[in-house]
């Protein structure tokens, strides 16, 4: 009963967070640069700050992550970061040799008005760059947003970078937002089965995803290259999954580049896969091949298959945004009853988008942008829920209220297998419904008395 | 759209400056939008016709981060916009982030646009560069154009010396350049002589000799500009004046600025001349 103190009247607070269901925004800026091939990220602000970034990355991915830092100290929050920045990037290119370095600012280089567009260019100037590399930034203080808005500044800041071809190059850039490894694998196979020619940024499958070699590779192979980023700009289309995520830097290369952009849903489950693979099926001109018809069968069986165990239940969510829209929309199109979402991301629009999507679910949902877990727990307290589907912070709830539990979103600190196995598309969808399953009939199982203890379900 | 920030020390009368200036630009038909960029957040009450304007991070504060352009900008004199970046009560916070945080806002809420249709932005800054957040407004793509308000007195040039510093840095990897400078005259002997001179010295220019005239304070008590109070004025015409001055301004230049000790010698030099 770790979480015993948590009463079950709600009391308006607003001052106060207690287990915020967000954190850092440079954590998302350091995911996303990630998924530039070839690329150190660099935290401009403190070394506190890049070490907490990188162990909670770690921590998820189980994978080394590394990243430089501008290592502040009282003169350089005094004097302004200038000098630490340039030094670091001339660091960085003499020892560690990227072709790419992406800045993502601080709390405090922020606050202090670190302008990083003026600090590479002295970089620049100071020939502190050599020929080749380059070097991009956003500015991710932490008290703005969370670490959602983080990862969107940063894939806008990837964006930025296009450059507007004489000729398009046929492709479609495909921004996949905050997504795992194993999902941005899963986004190219599907966009390569419709026949689409996709150009995704960033793309971080096969660097956090990578396998034990006996040899470290500081920049493994994985990684949009930058040309590609840079060839962005002369795409045929947009597609951005997830308005939270991918939208910002998607409008940006519709306003600088031309580049139509279209944003939708994050694709899990059904409908989400189904308008992602028509999106894709649209913008290429190509018919969906039999392959994806086939899969999306089998989800459809299953779904039939077990409907009689999902109907109706009771569902508890907290995650990010765009996840939990695409989430919600599932859940609720296999018929069990998504009744409290939290996500600690701002925006009144998720509020809307939420009580849209259950607007047919007969019953008022509980839902809050900007909220926390706590609160969370409380609507569990006073309606019960029969499965809770969230990060690994869940588990403290899950245990005080004895409920079924199944590990989603960012982040995963205590099981394994969300960096290798997707949960976006059909067969996404196929293994989010194994793992609700399996927590729902092993509770089942468990709980049952003798008389109804069944070998078949 | 021209994009001009107004710097220079406190209580030099940059706010009247500014926005007898934007009255002049309405007048003459522009379209503008005043930021004022001062925590005390009065920097469009003679435009507004008072204190009557909620500041853009009082609204963030009380209405979360759902905040509209119409909740924070508001029609003031002539047809021109007026917004209030506002700020924390002396003592507390960080004013610099504040104005970072509402220039921002402003900016993912469209008030840039080309739709809007806007001629001018004009930023009123308080007092010096102090920090990084002060700088906001002449970042890469912010500001392009600045005019430092200053008088004869040591103080005054001191500041704009110093602010020239500011730009200086900014100027060197973006496209901010200094317009020149505003005398608002505080009638010291040899006024318009030594401001021309240190502009010069600056490598800019005095774009305007604003003579000292007690109708401006006699407009302030009505809470209006000079241009709107009287329009008949002698002063109103000043005003214009400096607003066709700025409007016609093609010199735009990366300062030079000033040691000390020349400072020093310039206001030694026509401090002591006969007046």
């Amino acid at each position: 009963m770790l979480l015993r103190h948590t009463p079950k009247e709600i009391s308006e607070r607003k001052a106060l967070m207690i287990n915020p269901a967000k954190t850092c925004q440079p954590i998302g800026a350091m995911y996303a640069a990630l998924g530039i091939k070839d690329c150190l990220p660099h935290s401009h602000g403190s070394q506190g700050c890049c070490a907490y970034h990188r162990s909670t990355l770690t921590r998820h991915y189980k994978e080394p992550i590394s990243a430089a830092t501008s290592s502040f100290t009282e003169g350089a929050s005094v004097f302004g970061g200038q000098a630490n920045l340039v030094q670091a990037i001339d660091n960085i290119f003499t020892v560690y040799e990227p072709k790419v370095v992406a800045v993502h600012t601080t709390c405090l280089s922020e606050t202090i008005g670190d302008d990083l567009p003026q600090i590479f260019d002295k970089a620049k100037k100071d020939k502190k760059v050599p020929e080749g590399k380059t070097v991009l930034g956003a500015p991710t203080p932490s008290y703005v947003g969370s670490h959602v808005t983080g990862f969107s500044n940063m894939v806008k800041a990837m964006a930025a970078m296009a450059e507007q071809g004489e000729q398009k190059n046929g492709k479609i850039n495909l921004i996949p937002g905050w997504v795992e490894p194993a999902d941005m694998e899963e986004i190219k196979r599907l966009a390569g089965l419709v026949g689409a020619k996709i150009n995704m940024f960033p793309d971080t499958s096969g660097v956090l995803d990578g396998p034990l070699t006996g040899k470290y590779k500081m920049f493994p192979d994985g990684g949009t290259s930058i040309e590609d980023i840079k060839a962005s700009g002369g795409g045929i289309g947009t597609l951005a999954l997830g308005e939270w995520c991918s939208a910002d830097a998607a409008r940006l290369l519709d306003t600088t580049c031309k580049v139509p952009c279209s944003v939708i849903d994050m694709p899990f489950g059904l409908k989400a896969t189904d308008r992602f693979i028509d999106a894709l099926r649209t913008i290429a001109g190509t018919s969906v091949p039999d392959e994806i018809a086939i899969e999306r069968g089998k989800l459809v069986d299953m779904v039939s298959d077990m409907h009689q165990y999902l109907y109706g239940k009771k569902v508890a969510l907290v995650g990010d945004p765009d996840q939990l829209i695409a989430m919600t929309e599932f859940l609720v199109s296999i018929d069990m009853s998504p009744v409290h979402i939290v996500t600690g991301t701002p925006g009144k629009k998720f509020e809307k988008r939420i009580k849209e999507i259950t607007a047919d679910m007969g019953r008022e949902v509980n839902v809050k942008a900007a909220g926390d877990m706590f609160l969370l727990h409380q609507w569990i307290k006073n309606e019960p829920v029969d499965l809770i589907i969230g990060n690994t912070y869940c588990k403290y709830i899950a245990r005080d209220e004895d409920l079924p539990f199944v590990r989603w979103g960012f982040p995963i600190l205590d099981r394994q297998g969300h960096q290798h196995f997707p949960t976006v598309g059909y067969k996404g969808g196929l293994r989010l419904l194994e793992q609700i399953l399996g927590v729902l009939l092993d509770r089942k199982d468990r709980d049952d008395p003798e008389e109804k203890f069944e070998l078949v379900l | 759209m021209r994009k001009v920030a107004i710097y220079g020390k406190g209580g030099i009368g940059k706010s009247t400056t500014t926005q007898t200036t934007v009255a002049g630009l309405a007048e003459m038909g522009r379209k503008v939008m005043v930021v004022g960029c001062d925590p005390k957040a009065d920097s469009t009450r003679l435009l507004l016709g008072g204190l009557a304007q909620k500041s853009v991070l009082d609204t963030l504060r009380e209405e979360g981060e759902d905040v509209e352009l119409a909740d924070i900008r508001k029609q003031s004199f002539g047809g021109s916009w007026s917004v209030e970046s506002g700020g924390p009560e002396p003592g507390v916070g960080c004013a610099g982030r504040g104005i970072i945080t509402s220039i921002n806002m402003l900016e993912s809420l469209g008030a840039y646009e080309e739709s809007e249709g806007l001629d001018y932005a004009f930023y009123d800054v308080l007092g010096d560069v102090v920090c990084g957040g002060f700088a906001m407004p002449i970042r890469d793509g912010k500001a392009q154009e600045i005019y430092i308000v200053c008088s004869g007195e040591m103080m005054a040039m001191y500041a704009a010396n110093n602010i020239c510093k500011g730009i200086m840095k900014y100027a060197q990897s973006g496209g901010v350049r200094l317009g020149g400078l505003i005398c608002n005259s505080r009638n010291v002997d040899n006024e318009k002589e030594m401001i021309e001179e240190l502009a010069r010295k600056l490598g800019t220019q005095m774009i305007y000799f604003v003579p000292r005239d007690n109708d401006v304070q006699r407009a302030e008590i009505n809470r209006k500009t000079v241009i709107e109070w009287n329009p008949e004025a002698p002063q109103a015409d000043e005003y214009r004046g400096l607003a066709q001055a700025i409007d016609d301004n093609e010199m735009f230049v990366i300062p030079t600025p000033l040691e000390i000790e020349e400072l020093e010698q310039l206001l030694l030099d026509f401090g002591l001349m006969e007046a």
